[in-house]
């Protein structure tokens, strides 16, 4: 099923930071949102997961197929978002981060453990599970950020800029596994980032959002235009 | 119910603060039904004016307050200045932890013990210098001018006041601020005062008002060390409530209300004092001045003088607990002995039990809603109000103002001398400072992380359980250790709720300080030490033990 954002307008007080935005973003595929930062793409996905900060307001409406996400707490909605941090837990071992995102669907001590097993082999980091997470390196720390996501079985996945602290050479590597472990469930992913090079390697839809003060707005309108653009 | 937090902490803290302040005022204008006072009248007031002391006493109040704050405010700022360099500040750092911990009472009678005629200090000079074989018969303590009663509050406060330089400075990108003014030319001192005081000043404000309102009424260390005929404002009002002729009352509340409106000229003072000090300081940063590049021996001699004398009168504490005999002019006791503490040891057991068995329940109270009121905070997304100032008022009233009056009024609620309304006394003092040394952490808390738990799956009582909780030990820790030690020190709150038939380790340091034989003395007041002092170990251990594996804790809040 596909998640769709239907025109959804952030406000900052009495200024908008995103307005009247309608995407559809298909199992598998892949949507990108850029645009300079500061103009709120961080707020759309934060509006997609019903935690938009104290300050800002949001309209409009999230659809997971045909089930309305609005009215839904944050932790009902099952959207999985990824940052540019790791966020990783500090106090948790990697197995514990693991085992804190897993599915509570899946029960049972071994089963757990297997499942905690198999997605560390998945992000070839097998036997890791006991490691304290401030031991990995950058790219394992990213990995594993993605594989908690990933296990908590969520039904689409946000990526808020998921790769700006990575290297170039991790950037890539990492980019793409999150992409294939994205398409081999069919889950969206909506991608927000200020970087080309991530639009052009997700390869799909490409949006681009508008600056926030008259003087930015036109000045995008020019180059971009408003609203979904497809490249 | 999360919601409901907010309401209910004000309701402990105001509630008895505003129905005692009240029914400390009515008796001081004469109304008090229950002793015969049923019509208005300044008679009390009167009484109080024909009280011989009274100007005396006033004078020697304001004198000390005054001097107690402005001094341990002038050393607190000179050695935040010194500690720009880091191995200072790593030494004063650890000095200050014991400082801290250490309850008013017990300092209060380590450092008579230090300073008194036959003290440790005598017997130094004694031994060094002038070769006396009786004490010297000079008052060192509870003299008339209240030297040893500032000196003993400069002990406490000048740790208290650097720890909340030293927590603000972290805030302002200090070390940056101070390299750049340096960079003009400026001298570090100057560099310090014009380009990083006025920003950490704001932070500064209510602390030194604490400070001075707690120094002018101040009443178990001014029965330790200050003098007795007059005494200070606070212990005369002590007293007149005490006393068992019921019609002092009336006078005693007056006294009380007269010791508010000092608290009240001088917190305004303050205020005026801070102005003038702006100004005049703006006239020196226009003239460019770049000023010398000073000399911190004499800060850090004054310093480590503080922290010498502080750390030495615990130490004769624990000296004179185990001092077999230890006669004038001996530097140390002829023998060591447990004799003391054995002796002790059976009515010491119970006392520090009702010490830990408040302290741990007003403690816990105060950390369940100061969390209540943090994460709802959070959740409504706006920090509630002004009305937070109210939190610190508790720390601003005289406790005289209104303790009495909250006596009566749990007498009437029968609810005196019970666990109870112990507890709740407590709380009142207990609950600004934990909600205060919680506040900040929990507000620079990562909101991501909770963001993150919350897309995980986590419904917000496993996000708090797991993440926030977790993540904020140290800081709730450290929250715990701080009320631990308030709960611990509480004199007068202890004695009025419990109404005299409550002992715990403080109130019976106080007592036993007139008079009573060192050595018990000194093992009620190393008793009365030791356990805020291990309640803020375990503050620093525990964290630092649960971290060993977790690399990524070491360096978190």
């Amino acid at each position: 099923m596909s998640l769709r954002l239907e025109r959804v307008s952030i406000w900052a007080g009495a200024r908008p930071l995103v307005r009247d935005l309608s995407l559809a973003v298909a199992p598998g595929a892949v949507v990108t949102v850029m645009g300079p930062s500061g103009v709120g793409k961080s707020s759309l996905l934060a509006f997609a997961c019903g935690t938009l900060p104290v300050g800002l307001r949001g309209e409009g409406r999230v659809w997971f197929g045909a089930e309305d996400l609005g009215g839904l707490a944050p932790h009902r909605r099952r959207l999985g978002i990824l940052f540019q941090d790791d966020l990783l837990f500090p106090h948790m071992s990697v197995a514990g981060n693991l085992l804190f995102g897993l599915d509570p669907a899946v029960r049972g001590r071994a089963a757990r453990q297997a499942a905690v097993a198999a997605a560390l082999a998945e992000a070839e980091l097998p036997g890791l599970g006991p490691r304290d997470p401030a031991s990995l390196s950058g790219g394992q720390r990213a990995r594993v950020a993605l594989m908690r996501v990933l296990v908590s079985r969520p039904r689409a996945l946000l990526l808020d800029e998921p790769f700006g602290r990575l290297d170039a050479a991790l950037r890539a590597r990492f980019r793409g596994f999150v992409f294939a472990a994205a398409r081999a469930r069919g889950l969206p992913v909506l991608l927000v980032t200020h970087d080309v090079s991530d639009a052009e390697a997700a390869g799909g839809t490409v949006v681009e959002l508008a600056g926030q003060s008259g003087e930015g707005r036109q000045g995008n309108q020019g180059s971009a235009g408003k609203g979904p653009r497809a490249l | 119910m999360l919601r409901a937090a907010p309401f209910l902490l004000m309701a402990i803290l105001l509630l008895p603060v505003a129905a005692g302040g009240l029914a400390t005022l009515l008796p001081a204008f004469g109304y008090l039904p229950a002793l015969g006072g049923t019509a208005l009248s300044l008679d009390p007031w009167r009484a109080l004016l024909a009280w011989p002391g009274l100007g005396r006493a006033v004078v020697l109040t304001a004198g000390t307050g005054a001097a107690a704050t402005g001094i341990s405010l002038g050393l607190a700022v000179a050695l935040a200045i010194a500690a720009r360099r880091a191995g200072v500040l790593a030494v004063i750092e650890a000095a200050l932890a014991p400082l801290l911990a250490t309850p008013h009472a017990a300092l209060a009678i380590g450092f008579g013990f230090l300073a008194a005629p036959s003290g440790w200090i005598a017997r130094l000079a004694a031994w060094a210098v002038t070769g006396w074989q009786v004490p010297p018969d000079i008052a060192t303590v509870q003299d008339p001018a209240g030297i040893a009663l500032v000196l003993a509050l400069c002990l406490k406060e000048t740790p208290y006041l650097l720890l909340m330089i030293l927590a603000a400075l972290a805030q302002v990108q200090a070390p940056a601020r101070q390299l750049m003014a340096q960079g003009l030319g400026y001298g570090p001192r100057r560099a310090w005062l014009f380009g990083v005081f006025p920003l950490v000043w704001p932070q500064m404000r209510l602390p030194v008002m604490a400070v001075l309102a707690f120094s002018l009424s101040v009443v178990d260390v001014a029965i330790i060390l200050g003098p007795s005929n007059p005494p200070t404002l606070a212990v005369q009002v002590l007293r007149w409530f005490g006393d068992p002729d019921l019609a002092l009352w009336f006078v005693a509340s007056a006294g009380a209300m007269l010791l508010a409106g000092i608290v009240l000229a001088a917190l305004t003072l303050l205020r005026g004092a801070e102005a003038a000090v702006a100004w005049a300081g703006r006239q020196v940063a226009r003239t460019g001045r770049r000023g010398g590049s000073g000399f911190d021996g004499v800060t850090l001699g004054g310093g480590a003088v503080v922290a010498i004398v502080a750390l030495a009168a615990l130490a004769v504490l624990g000296v004179w607990s185990l001092a077999q005999s230890w006669r004038f002019p001996d530097l140390l006791p002829r023998g060591w002995t447990l004799a003391s503490w054995q002796a002790q040891a059976p009515g010491l057991a119970g006392t520090a039990g009702v010490t830990l068995g408040i302290g741990v329940a007003a403690t816990a109270i105060a950390l369940l809603l100061a969390v209540a009121c943090l994460e709802n905070e959070r959740r409504i997304g706006h920090r509630p109000h002004a009305s937070l100032a109210l939190l610190y008022l508790p720390l601003l009233v005289p406790q005289v103002a209104f303790l009495f009056g909250m006596q009566a009024l749990l007498v009437r609620l029968r609810l005196d001398g019970t666990l109870a309304a112990l507890v709740w006394a407590h709380l009142i003092f207990v609950l600004p400072y934990v909600f205060l040394a919680l506040a900040d952490p929990w507000r620079a808390f990562d909101t991501r992380l909770l963001r993150t738990a919350s897309c995980l799956g986590a419904p917000p009582w496993r996000v708090l359980l797991h993440v926030s909780l977790p993540l904020l030990a140290r800081p709730l820790l450290a929250a715990a250790a701080a009320g631990f030690a308030v709960s611990a020190g509480l004199y007068l709150p202890t004695l009025f709720a419990g109404a005299g038939r409550v002992a715990t380790l403080t109130t019976e340091a106080v007592t036993l300080s007139s008079g009573g034989d060192r050595r018990v003395v000194a093992v009620m007041a190393a008793a009365q030490a030791l356990l805020p002092l291990l309640a803020y170990a375990l503050a620093v251990g525990l964290p630092a033990w649960r971290a060993r594996r977790r690399a990524g804790l070491a360096v978190a809040a």
